[in-house]
């Protein structure tokens, strides 16, 4: 408190320089990593010792994170609704998965650069096609998208092998050293490795200044549009950048089943990750982690009981997340903590 | 008559048939969205609940065919009040993001709930036999069940259109859809139209469900398979408007046969893709309102 005191009896002194500088401060500020951020990295390590016969579904759980990630950057901060996300996944699973099953490229890392570069080319076209609309022409417009890819795949069923999906992906011992184990020990530590760096790349454009540019345009366009900010290129950058994350998660999922279908690129897939992201909290980083995990361990205990029953469960959820949770888990643990924080000062 | 030309008025024929049932399900939808601009995703779960109910009207309880689907639109229509009340009126003034959410947990609820207690094999409906046959209509035969959907199709747009533009209500509705806050403050109370204008359009809904059993056939998968025609026809026609629904669901219908007949690999990406270059041009749709 006397520290801002004293910032802004400066600032009156010496004008814009200090307020600039000030400006820059706070951003670092609030970019500087705090300990609690640490605590799903950790937990992913223990996961890592404490269920090692699990890592199968750890490694899905991980790669729905990534997705899950990918469709906050643009949904949860840009604000950009979109209901055919999956269309990237799609694509960069099936980059990895025809690479290895048609071209005989073995290599897992290039194989994501790769599903990374055509997911983001697709996502620019369209993105630079689609981001000049808002509202339900957006929705409509994102939706038919994903469906055409869909049917695209569905039509040229000689490349992508249809329904019946793509056979004989291999995959080549990561850096020539790793090589796969039956219980997918080497695909958990390589995705975790995948998505930390993405989410610190992620973490670095959502404090960037672009990043709150950003937040600027979900919050209100006209004004970004009024103060000069070049919304539809931020837009289509950032579409972009999610595009090519959805890729390689989509890429991580092709290598670690070793198989593909059409059905990665179903308006399910879509649906889901939006589940996820709302149960968990958007724009907030770390919902995607919540909602991915709760969802995906839901599904694993509640789908054995009766699938329809777990879909009824998400639906339930989706209902329920809307009406009284519009903040996700994270948003509903953090409105816990005040109320207990408050009742010892009362 | 050459077959070329039995081939076209088959083609033709066929889609007719079929934008019959795109109009009579999507028209409702246009409405309500125009009047409230509320993004309907569970639209499609309404239809669906219309067939299985007709299913269960005519195959279980013996129904005759056309009192089960008199009874289809009302019940649906009346259950669907309700949810309006309560869960619909609640976001009306929240993001389209929430509208889109809410309605796909309804409508993944809806789907879940019939796959419980129908399963996921196919229902089909009980048609009486003078329905199921060819009807010669002078210059050569048809199906008889085309023939009376065509028939139904076209009663109901001469009805809405007549309720629409010659009414009192339907005036009213055109006004709250142009202009909803200056209709409020004349007097129209655009909340009850909104519950009337949405019973009566899941009501549409469901007597279209009902009829498209007999030719698409009904799965739990209904709900989210055709939604996007649906969506497809509301917005290519515009919210909001009988003439752009009427329009759109027949280029739709009449496209997506002839595609599916003479390219049946490739039939559905032609529909999507002339879909996204209309909605590129024309982001309001045909006869939308800027």
């Amino acid at each position: 408190m006397a520290e801002s005191n004293r910032a802004s009896g400066a600032c009156q002194e010496s004008g814009t320089a200090e307020l600039r500088a000030r400006a820059v401060q706070f951003m670092a500020r609030r970019h500087r990593f705090r300990l609690a951020e640490a605590a799903p990295w950790l937990l992913a390590i223990l996961a890592f010792f404490l269920f090692p016969d699990r890592m199968a579904f750890g490694t899905q759980v991980l790669i729905m994170v990534l997705f899950a990630v990918s469709l906050d950057l643009i949904l949860g901060y840009a604000g950009i609704m979109s209901l055919g996300h999956a269309a990237f996944f799609g694509i960069g699973a099936y980059t990895a998965a025809l690479l290895s099953a048609r071209l005989g490229w073995n290599e897992p890392i290039t194989g994501l650069f790769a599903a990374a570069a055509l997911a983001a080319l697709i996502g620019f076209i369209s993105g630079w096609f689609l981001l000049r609309y808002r509202g339900l022409t957006l929705l409509m417009l994102t939706l038919a998208t994903a469906i055409m890819v869909l049917e695209f795949g569905n039509a040229r069923a000689d490349i992508t092998g249809g329904y019946d999906g793509v056979n004989g992906i291999a995959i080549s011992p990561l850096f020539d050293v790793f090589d796969y184990d039956l219980y997918g020990h080497t695909y958990y530590i390589y995705s975790l490795a995948v998505l930390f760096i993405l989410f610190l790349v992620v973490r670095q454009i959502v404090y960037s200044p672009f990043g709150q540019a950003l937040i600027g345009i979900r919050e209100n366009v006209r004004r970004m549009h009024a103060i000069g900010s070049p919304v539809h290129w931020r837009l289509v950058t950032v579409y972009t950048i999610g595009a090519a994350i959805a890729g390689v998660a989509g890429g991580l999922f092709a290598q670690s089943n070793a198989f593909v279908t059409l059905g990665v690129l179903g308006f399910e897939r879509s649906a889901a990750v939006l589940v996820m992201l709302i149960l968990g909290g958007t724009g907030r980083l770390y919902g995607a982690f919540v909602g991915a995990i709760v969802y995906m361990v839901l599904e694993d205990n509640l789908a054995k009981l009766s699938p329809a029953f777990w879909e009824f469960g998400v639906g339930l959820l989706l209902v329920l997340a809307v009406l009284f949770a519009r903040r996700g888990l994270l948003g509903l643990i953090e409105d816990f903590g005040r109320l207990i924080g408050e009742r010892p000062g009362r | 008559m050459s077959h070329f030309a039995n081939v076209v008025v088959s083609i033709l024929f066929d889609g007719l048939a079929y934008a019959m049932i795109l109009f009579i399900i999507s028209v409702g939808l246009s409405i309500t969205m125009g009047l409230m601009g509320f993004i309907n995703l569970a639209h499609g779960a309404f239809a669906m609940a219309g067939g299985y109910l007709a299913v269960t009207l005519t195959r279980s309880w013996g129904v005759p065919f056309g009192p089960s689907l008199v009874i289809t639109f009302l019940v649906v229509g009346a259950a669907s009040v309700p949810f309006e009340r309560l869960l619909y009126a609640r976001l009306y003034t929240a993001g389209e993001l929430d509208q889109a959410l809410l309605t796909i947990g309804l409508m993944l609820m809806a789907i879940a709930g019939y796959t419980f207690f129908y399963g996921t094999q196919p229902q089909s409906m009980g048609v009486p036999s003078y329905l199921t046959g060819q009807i010669n209509l002078g210059f050569r035969e048809f199906p008889t069940y085309r023939v009376l959907m065509i028939a139904v199709g076209a009663i109901l747009i001469a009805i809405l259109w007549y309720g629409f533009e010659r009414t009192g209500i339907g005036a009213k509705i055109r006004a709250a859809v142009d202009n909803r806050r200056m209709a409020q403050s004349i007097g129209i109370n655009v909340d009850r139209l909104f519950m009337l204008t949405f019973a009566v359009g899941g009501g549409l809904a469901a007597l279209g469900g009902a009829l498209a059993v007999y030719i698409l056939g009904i799965t739990p998968s209904f709900a989210i398979q055709y939604l996007v025609l649906f969506l497809i026809v509301v917005s290519v026609g515009g919210l909001g408007s009988i003439k752009g629904t009427v329009l759109a669901a027949l280029v739709l219908g009449i496209f997506d046969n002839a595609g599916k007949y003479l390219y049946p690999t490739g039939g559905a990406f032609f529909i999507y893709a002339v879909t996204v270059l209309l909605l590129l041009l024309r982001p309001s749709g045909l006869y939308g309102r800027e």
